[in-house]
């Protein structure tokens, strides 16, 4: 069950930069695109959460489609996304 | 209320006391009337005025003329109110009157009955108008107005003249009409109020376009590449302190969740999996055989029976036949030289054409048993009746047999022609192939061969027995087993070792002329092969020897799993390489290496039922010092009948089907204690077997009677699930074939020369879900009973030694109880002897004993 993890900063001064990769095991390709889709992604749902309830904060968002799942975890600065294929 | 003198009163008990008309009192039921003074009652008016309950009758009152008023008590109500003044002289007669005549009418008509109905003519009366003349009046048309007459008279000199009509438009002519047009009458127009609409809503829908000028048209491109850190920055990064800490707080929450995924699947599909099957073709509950085909070779002459059914492993709608003629040994001896005009054929049948063969390979004698190789289809291996080995190369007509289902170029004649008048001989001849090569007679077998198996391409064996890693990557070694009590080991490819003498022998088979139309694949081999080691399956020291009629290795379901090995090989041959057995000696050259802990087992089952699982490794005899064949390993009398089937399950590599005699038995390769399986005895005897190519519980026998029972150990497992009759003859072989996942076939061949070709329902071909692990689990099962029957026989073993000890000990106390008894009846009849010694002393005249005795007898 191959198990890919990419790790990436995000630029705290601007909101409208999008992240860039760190580390990857995927190709590049791959990766950058999933990094921008991803980002963004992110602070949709962080600012969702945000509005329904201010005092509330997105931990940890799960993706689960017809043939992986997506796990990202955000933070302040930094962005850990881990895709997974399903185990049978 | 016919009685206009009558005017109802109503008289308060004032009056009533005032003019003595008090009720019940004055006035009674005999004489509910009271005549009134007129005088009185102006008095009544005098004194109470308006309030008088005359009052409203004072003008008749005042008119009245007589003196007395007429007041009556109206008991009932008749009138309305309590009480009725009569207003006129004659109504008071009346009243006074009257009452008498309907008592008199009431007496008369008392007296009628009696009377016999005197028939009473009608007498006409005068008609008396109820108005009926008016409506009649009503509806009579009369003429309002007299009618106008007009007389028209023309001039005498025009009498007689032709009269002349002519249109004239009446607006032409002033006056000629009168005419009413209709005018807008202000009275009779209509305000309308209220109006029933329906509306809708549209959104406004504008259209527009614009064109930009393009003023500087200038062609241009962007690229752009995704920003990235530089290497340092990234080492640099990744250093970082605050990354370090960003992952150990998210790294619980990740594993959390990668461990979720790990318990559970969650991309199953509940609902998919809950299904049965997706689609069945055809009806579900159809579980027959449907005839599909049949095949009978009609130009043969005396009565053939098939021995042999193969399908071809690649070609759909191929299936090889062996025939041979149907006579018992003394007749074949009997008709001996007429079978020897007669070629002994294997007819190739295809379903395209169910009349004649297309292709028949020729052999020496009858062959009883068969097989195509699992690498190359177009080689055959046959045994023979006389004991050899035949083999057959069709290369060359392969491409004929390739095309039959598009038709190919063969005649689409249907119709059977006489004998006398057969296809040409030219086609004939192409048809039939002869073998490219036999075996040795004198080193072969001595007997029929019963059984001919073709090894895997996955291994070798040598003289010895023991296995060698086979590179070569074809299958050139064959076993057959034959009635003279020995297994052989084949090989196709030329012998190393050329003596001279067999030099010899060569040469002068080569001055033979070789028919032009057989290849030379096999010539090495022709009339000289050996076999490469031989079997001797011995009873021990008596000379009687077990006699195989079939065998089962231990990879021998290549052949269903052939096809797609061969199709790949064969697209490798196309693709330009030699065909490797045109270069067999090639394949000898290799240095071989032995394969460690291969399973050199196999199982056997011979003509008296016995099912035999034994080893070909030869080993040393510590004795003589030459290689010896191992003693089988078990050995199983579990048939009444010989065996004929010996087959692994295509599904379990180590599940036998044994079908022999009467009945049927699964085995497990490794369980030495039995089989698995054992039916009890049919009815009718069992003449052929076969597994079920996909369902893997399932299994098909063919009785002597022409049925077909079908196995299904799901369902049941003392019986069969299903029985067909098929044909009126034994079945000699069944074989089934999978086509596709939809088509299946069986090929039944009978004791005639009929082979039947039948289609195997959904219900039988399709497994159900976990149908493999099922039966697997059902063999565990009797893996288990069979163990716990080999506990319970030691148990009760041991129940047994110990009921027979406690036999034992029993008989050991009677006879220490008689002992006892013994020395009591010793010590009883010394006692009575010394009684006697004394009595007879004591009479000879002892006193001694009389004084002792009678001390005794004291005490």
């Amino acid at each position: 069950m191959p198990n890919l993890i990419t790790l990436k900063p995000r630029i705290s001064a601007n909101q409208g930069i999008p992240s860039i990769p760190i580390r990857t095991t995927l190709d590049n390709s791959t990766t950058v695109q999933y990094a921008g889709l991803l980002h963004q992604l992110t602070v949709k749902a962080k600012s969702t959460v945000r509005d329904i309830d201010p005092q509330n904060d997105l931990t940890f968002l799960r993706i689960r489609s017809k043939k992986h799942e997506i796990m990202v975890a955000p933070d302040k600065e930094y962005l850990l996304i881990v895709i997974q294929n399903p185990c049978e | 209320m016919g009685h206009p003198e009558i005017y109802p009163l109503v008289l308060t008990t004032k009056t009533q006391e005032i003019f003595n008309c008090r009720v019940d009192e004055d006035v009674t039921e005999e004489q509910p009337y009271k005549l009134i003074k007129k005088e009185d009652i102006f008095a009544d008016f005098a004194n109470r005025a308006a309030v008088s309950d005359f009052y409203p009758v004072k003008k008749i009152v005042q008119e009245y003329p007589g003196d007395e008023l007429l007041l009556v008590y109206d008991r009932d109500f008749k009138y309305g109110l309590n009480f009725y003044l009569i207003g006129t002289e004659e109504g008071k007669e009346n009243y006074l009157n009257p009452p008498e005549l309907p008592e008199e009418q009431e007496e008369y008509k008392d007296h009628i009955p009696e009377e016999t109905y005197i028939y009473k003519p009608p007498i006409s009366k005068p008609w008396v108008s109820l108005g009926s003349e008016k409506e009649i009046e009503e509806e009579s048309v009369k003429e309002s107005t007299k009618q106008i007459t007009y007389m028209i008279s023309r001039k005498r000199s025009e009498f007689g003249a032709p009269i002349k009509f002519s249109d004239q438009n009446a607006s032409s002519v002033k006056d000629a009409y009168i005419e009413c047009t209709a005018y807008p009458d202000k009275n009779f127009t209509l305000k309308q109020l209220e109006r029933d609409v329906g509306m809708q809503v549209v959104p406004q829908i504008k259209e527009t376009s614009t064109q930009t000028r393009w003023t500087c048209p200038k062609n241009a491109t962007t690229q752009y590449y995704p920003r990235e850190f530089l290497e340092e920055e990234k080492e640099a990064l990744g250093q970082s302190k605050t990354l370090t800490e960003f992952l150990n707080s998210v790294c619980t929450s990740v594993e959390i969740a990668l461990q979720q995924n790990e318990i559970m699947n969650t991309f199953i599909h509940d609902w998919k999996c809950l299904a049965e099957e997706e689609g069945t073709f055809g009806d579900k509950t159809d579980t027959h055989l449907k005839e599909y085909q049949s095949f009978t070779d009609l130009h043969s002459l005396t009565e053939k029976m098939i021995t042999c059914v193969s399908w071809h492993p690649v070609i759909y709608g191929l299936i090889a036949v062996s025939v041979a003629v149907r006579l018992s040994f003394e007749e074949r001896v009997h008709f001996s030289g007429k079978l020897l005009l007669q070629p002994s054929l294997i007819l190739f049948w295809s379903f395209s054409d169910p009349i004649h063969p297309q292709l028949m390979l020729e052999s020496p004698d009858d062959i009883f048993c068969f097989q195509f190789c699992p690498t190359d289809p177009n080689i055959i291996a046959g045994g023979c009746i006389n004991g050899q080995v035949v083999m057959w190369d069709i290369t060359a007509h392969a491409d004929r047999i390739e095309n039959i289902k598009a038709g190919g170029s063969r005649s689409k004649k249907v119709t059977l022609k006489p004998m006398f008048l057969l296809e040409p001989e030219s086609n004939k001849e192409e048809m039939y192939i002869r073998h490219c090569a036999v075996s040795s007679i004198e080193s072969g077998h001595r007997k029929v061969i019963t059984d001919i198996h073709w090894l895997p391409d996955t291994f070798e064996i040598n003289r010895l027995g023991n296995v060698f890693e086979n590179r070569s990557g074809i299958s050139c070694q064959l076993v057959t087993c034959s009635a003279d009590c020995t297994i052989c080991f084949w090989d196709i490819r030329p012998q190393k070792a050329v003596t001279p003498q067999p030099q010899a022998e060569k040469k002068k088979e080569e001055s033979i002329e070789i028919p032009f139309d057989i290849p030379s694949t096999f010539l090495h081999l022709d009339l000289s092969w050996k076999p490469l080691s031989k079997i001797r399956l011995s009873k021990g020291e008596t000379t009687l020897d077990h006699c195989p009629t079939k065998l089962s290795l231990s990879e021998d379901n290549l052949l269903y799993k052939a096809q797609e090995k061969i199709l790949a090989q064969s697209k490798a041959v196309k693709a330009g390489e030699m065909n490797p057995y045109q270069n067999l000696e090639n394949a000898l050259s290799n240095i071989l290496k032995p394969i460690d802990d291969f399973c050199t087992k196999f199982f056997v089952g011979t003509e008296e039922g016995e099912v035999i699982y034994t080893d070909w490794k030869m080993e040393r005899d510590p004795e003589t010092g030459r290689f010896m064949t191992k003693k089988p390993v078990s050995l199983y009398t579990v048939h009444d009948g010989a065996v004929h089937t010996v087959q692994r399950s295509p599904f379990y590599k180590d599940i036998i089907l044994t079908v022999g005699g009467w009945n049927v038995a699964i085995w497990k390769e490794g369980i030495m204690t039995g089989p698995l399986l054992q039916s009890c005895c049919a009815p009718k005897r069992y003449t052929s077997g076969h597994w079920s190519l996909t369902r893997p519980g399932v299994f098909y026998i063919g009785r002597e009677d022409g049925y077909i029972d079908i196995w299904d150990l799901l369902e049941k497992t003392h019986e069969p699930a299903q029985s067909q009759n098929i044909c009126i003859t034994m079945i000699m072989y069944i074989k089934p074939w999978t086509f596709s996942a939809k088509q299946q076939f069986i090929a039944i061949a009978d004791y005639y020369g009929t082979l039947h070709i039948l289609e195997i329902p959904w219900t039988l071909s399709h497994p159900s879900t976990n149908e493999v692990s099922s039966i697997s689990h059902y063999f565990e099962r009797e893996v288990k009973h069979l163990e716990y029957v080999e506990q319970r026989k030691n148990i009760r073993e041991q129940e047994r030694r110990e009921m027979e000890l406690e036999l034992e000990k029993k008989k050991v106390k009677t006879f220490q109880k008689s002992k006892e008894q013994l020395e009591a009846e010793l010590k009883m009849d010394y006692e009575s002897y010394l009684e006697l010694e004394k009595n007879i002393l004591s009479n000879l005249g002892l006193t001694k004993v009389k004084d002792s005795k009678s001390y005794m007898e004291l005490i």
